[in-house]
């Protein structure tokens, strides 16, 4: 047997992360077992998204679920620093005392700020930009501050711009060179975004040396330029960053010139067990400040390790975002080096557009190519232009069109298989068509499964596009309606439903179908009549709609028999309870067993059982779980306050509210929910459809994860509500998910289809945009307060029990194709051979 | 086995919804007994062949268009598969069909006959 060996990852930024889920993914921890040494308080979180750090809060940068790897193999470090590499022994001592030894050493160690040596830099109010912990305390030193200077004019001190904006301070940004961004802009560009950024009320000094951080009292008080002085109480440093080489510098092995652990084409160091990735590795001499050359490392380091032949050769230094709500966008040969580049320009100072396109003869000699370009105020192009450079392309006609405000937002060009479209992922064209060749039915199910878009998300109109396209020209349309008998999506169904105020499914299908339906439409119907009219789906005219569970309120199973699952609100059962069902379980020869919902499921009662059962259940003041319904199923919860000596509130007592306003709701598909009483997430909210978690302050509300087939995590819509506040915002979610869901859609796939995602449900949810809050609201409340327990309803109505029989005319006679062995002490259902003819000699089933 | 030309009275025809069905025992055999939007009454073996369990009485009624024709089926409530009511051939599989019955209404009677013979 081989002994397992062992990869020690220094650094847990977003390019170790991504190290260490690729080697998840591609099976690197079948041999090695991966420890991760990250330096920083909390594990991994977006660098790249810092400023929406005061907005959003720390969750919501976060890389990583619960802080944890789904992989037990790996073992995640924090707040330790390594403090030396042993090249020889191959060890690494951290700060923690502890020495680990390592196979393969993967350097992930980032970079630094630069700080320029300018007096008065370590006064008091100084900082700078590169983590959250240095974001809180810009925040914290905002509070008494009026005015914040930051230096440096380039991409990383524009978001330090930003986030003092976002502190309320009057800004400055000084750079040293004539124009903004100048590793990105041009003269042109750089004109165009400093009118933006001076609109916005920022004063900005270009061409200016900082001479010195003046102070008082340790303070800091102001900034001297060779031109004069600014008066400021915050200062912060962004001017460039240098690779943390230290640890490999002082364990002898080689760096470049300007720094940065010198790493081949498959990112090994001059030590074949050391690797280097990120913005502390110099693959040929060079440092890259950009998380996507890092992702690639990642990934090509994981593949060396493989004993594959990935490369990392050149990177694509295109870069496109926001920056204080201004597009901008460079990539490729933007200042048009190359030997006879020529540049399309179209300017419009007042629109405070700039757009360039650098081209040069297409080498076929027909037409041109591009080579790269230049965006600012309107970057829409951005996501068609960059596959076109790598791609080699001949420009359309008429180039300039693809700049000019009237050009389409996605240009309509033939791009070859191999070009890029998502940089981040590394994802061409080609794979994109190969997902949907494989089964993927639309983009956002491309982006599932090829991660296309789901980084920065540019390229996801490009995707969008690509997919249609190649739908359309294969001539199958993207067809969401129903079924054959309705030309309709299941949001149109419900819209002609509400308008109509139909109560019926003759009405509709009358009214806007064809045929008798089916299996697929008369449950989408039955469904969206459900949560709009209310009635019991066994009433007349309803029961014949309902699917198999249903039909018959309760979930058959294999042999035909049914499962019966009764509500426990919340988990929370009286020991009275727990003797009923356990009784009825007994006497009717029933197996039980424990659900994942945190209640009992009774299975193998014959169809005709069913209402003597829930007699016996409803005498107990049980109701109906509806375990059977695309509806509400349970709410989830852990003891919360009450007893655990870690709740910070009483999620029982709101997992039961919720679940008790909620039961019954029928729904696209089935709705899951969870509260836990604190951070500890005991009963796993955050893998629910709606989840909510106890803060110190109130709930945090979190939507649209899912288990099954495709887990998804839930996302943060709203943070610290008030009980009030949760419940409304939860009612307007599950009814917008009723309106506008897709039939058998759940929350996670919903929510990823809408255009623009979760800000979409945040709009309607929390912002109200749309005005239909009120509205959503009513119909909710409408629900809760027609709800009646369907099995007590059952019982109550002789027409709809005369259903429940074995054959209606020997009601007497059970099903002798239904027959159970025992197994484990408990009753299990027995395979059939074929159809049981019932002679003379009628076997009972289980006693009445 | 099947008494031939034996007329089995089963229920009253408003024993059955309209798209609804109820299993009957018929000289032994589980037969379902479904009822179309038209008040035409059909009857086929309950027995689904494909989950090998006695539910077609229980699962949706409806129509399904093939080469221009609406023809009346029922899904079967284990996995779908669809019975043409007329013939008991399966809509989803052609090498699948299961057994039909002679259906006669009568004076608000619903009456099953023997097996009819495959077609």
């Amino acid at each position: 047997m081989t002994h397992r060996q062992r990869i020690v990852v220094l650094g847990h930024g977003m390019v170790g992360h991504r190290f260490v889920q690729a080697a998840c993914e591609r099976g690197l921890t079948e041999t090695y077992d991966i420890v991760v040494v990250g330096e920083e308080p909390r594990t991994a979180y977006d660098r790249v998204g810092l400023t929406s750090f005061f907005e959003k809060g720390a969750d919501a940068l976060a890389l990583l679920v619960d802080d944890t790897y789904p992989d037990p193999r790996v073992r995640l470090m924090t707040g330790v620093e390594a403090t030396d590499v042993d090249l020889a022994e191959r060890t690494v001592a951290l700060s923690d005392g502890e020495s680990i030894g390592y196979d393969q050493l993967v350097l992930a160690t980032g970079s630094a700020p630069f700080v320029p040596p300018v007096p008065g830099r370590d006064l008091e109010g100084c900082f700078v930009y590169r983590t959250i912990e240095d974001l809180e305390r810009i925040r914290e030193a905002s509070r008494e501050a009026s005015t914040g200077v930051v230096i440096g004019g380039g991409l990383l001190g524009l978001e330090a711009a930003n986030a003092l904006v976002q502190l309320g301070l009057d800004t400055h940004v000084v750079e040293m060179a004539p124009r903004l961004m100048p590793a990105q802009l041009d003269d042109g560009g750089g004109t165009a975004l400093l009118r933006h950024i001076e609109g916005l009320g920022l004063h900005v000094h270009t061409d200016a040396r900082t001479e010195e951080v003046v102070g008082a009292e340790g303070r800091v008080r102001g900034l001297r330029l060779a031109e004069g002085e600014i008066e400021a109480d915050v200062v912060v440093f962004s001017a460039g960053i240098r690779p943390r080489d230290q640890l490999a510098r002082a364990a002898g092995l080689a760096v470049g010139e300007r720094g940065g652990v010198v790493v081949d084409h498959q990112c090994r160091t001059e030590d074949e067990h050391v690797w280097a990735i990120g913005e502390c590795a110099a693959p040929g001499g060079i440092c890259y400040g950009l998380v996507a050359p890092g992702y690639t490392m990642a990934e090509v380091t994981v593949d060396a390790m493989l004993g594959g032949e990935g490369r990392f050769d050149e990177a694509d230094m295109s870069t496109k975002l926001k920056l204080l709500d201004v597009d901008v966008a460079s990539f490729g040969d933007a200042f048009a080096t190359t030997p006879g580049a020529l540049e399309l320009v179209f300017a419009d100072a007042v629109g405070g557009l700039y757009k360039k396109l650098v081209v040069a003869d297409h080498p076929s000699g027909q037409g041109l190519r591009l080579l790269g370009g230049i965006l600012v105020g309107d970057a829409s192009a951005y996501g068609s232009l960059r596959p076109m450079v790598a791609s080699d392309l001949a420009l359309p006609e008429n180039p300039e069109e693809l700049i000019l405000p009237a050009g389409r937002a996605v240009a309509d060009v033939g791009l070859p298989d191999e070009a890029q479209v998502c940089s981040c992922n590394d994802v061409t064209k080609g794979a994109i068509l190969a997902a949907t060749d494989a089964g993927c039915e639309d983009a956002a199910c491309v982006t599932r499964c090829t991660r296309a878009g789901s980084t920065c998300g540019t390229c996801k109109p490009l995707v969008k596009k690509i997919v249609e396209d190649h739908f359309a020209e294969q001539g199958k349309q993207v067809d969401r309606s129903l079924c054959e008998h309705f030309p309709l999506t299941r949001q149109e169904l419900w819209d002609v439903v509400a308008v109509h105020g139909y109560t019926s499914f003759d009405e509709v299908v009358e009214a806007h179908g064809s045929g008798r339906g089916c299996d697929l439409c008369k449950p989408a119907v039955a469904s969206i009549l459900a949560t709009q009219v209310g009635q019991h789906v066994l009433g007349r005219g309803r029961r014949t709609l309902q699917d198999t569970n249903d039909a018959y309120l309760a979930n058959l199973q294999r042999n035909g028999s049914y499962s019966v699952v009764p509500r426990v609100p919340g988990g929370e059962i009286t020991p009275e309870k727990l003797i009923a069902i356990g009784e009825v379980a007994r006497d009717f020869g029933l197996y039980t067993k424990i659900t994942g919902g945190q209640r009992i499921d009774m299975f193998g009662a014959r169809m005709e059982q069913l209402p003597a059962i829930w007699r016996r259940l409803v005498d107990a003041g049980m109701e109906s779980g509806q375990a059977y319904g695309k509806a509400l199923r349970t709410v989830k919860s852990c003891v919360g306050q009450s007893w655990c000596r870690y709740g910070v509130q009483d999620s029982t007592s709101l997992a039961i509210e919720l679940e008790l306003r909620y039961r019954g709701l029928r729904s696209p598909h089935k709705v899951k929910a969870g509260v836990s009483g604190c951070a500890r997430e005991c009963a796993e909210a955050r893998s629910k459809d709606f989840g909510v978690i106890a803060t110190e302050k109130g709930w945090n509300l979190y939507v649209a994860g899912n288990g099954g087939y495709n887990p998804v995590h839930a996302q943060l819509l709203a943070q610290d509500l008030d009980k009030q506040t949760l419940i409304s915002y939860i009612d307007r979610f599950l009814m917008y998910y009723c309106r506008t869901a897709d039939r058998l859609q759940r929350t996670a796939p919903w929510v990823a289809s809408l255009d623009g995602g979760l800000e979409r449900v945040r709009e309607v949810v929390v912002d109200d945009s749309l005005g239909l809050g009120s509205e959503l609201e009513a119909a909710m409340a409408r629900h809760v307060g027609d709800y009646v327990d369907e099995w007590q309803a059952t019982l109550e109505d002789p027409e709809k029990l005369a259903r429940f029989v074995s054959f209606v005319n020997a009601p007497d006679v059970p099903d002798a194709n239904i027959t159970f062995t025992q197994e484990r002490d408990q009753t299990t259902p027995a395979d059939s051979e074929g159809p049981v003819v019932i002679a003379a000699e009628i076997s009972v089933g289980a006693p009445q | 086995m099947s008494g031939e030309g034996e007329w089995v009275a089963v229920c009253g025809i408003d024993r059955i919804d309209p798209e609804g069905g109820v299993a009957a025992l018929v000289h032994g055999e589980a037969v379902a007994v479904i009822r179309t939007y038209d008040d035409v009454v059909y009857a086929l073996s309950n027995y689904d062949p494909f989950s090998h369990a006695s539910v077609l009485a229980r699962g949706i009624v409806g129509t399904r268009t093939l080469d221009g024709d609406e023809v009346p089926f029922v899904a079967s409530p284990m996995h779908k598969q669809a019975f043409d009511l007329r013939t008991g051939q399966c809509l989803d599989d052609e090498a699948v069909s299961v057994p039909t019955y002679e259906v006669r209404v009568s004076e608000g009677q619903v009456l099953i006959g023997g097996r009819r013979e495959a077609t």
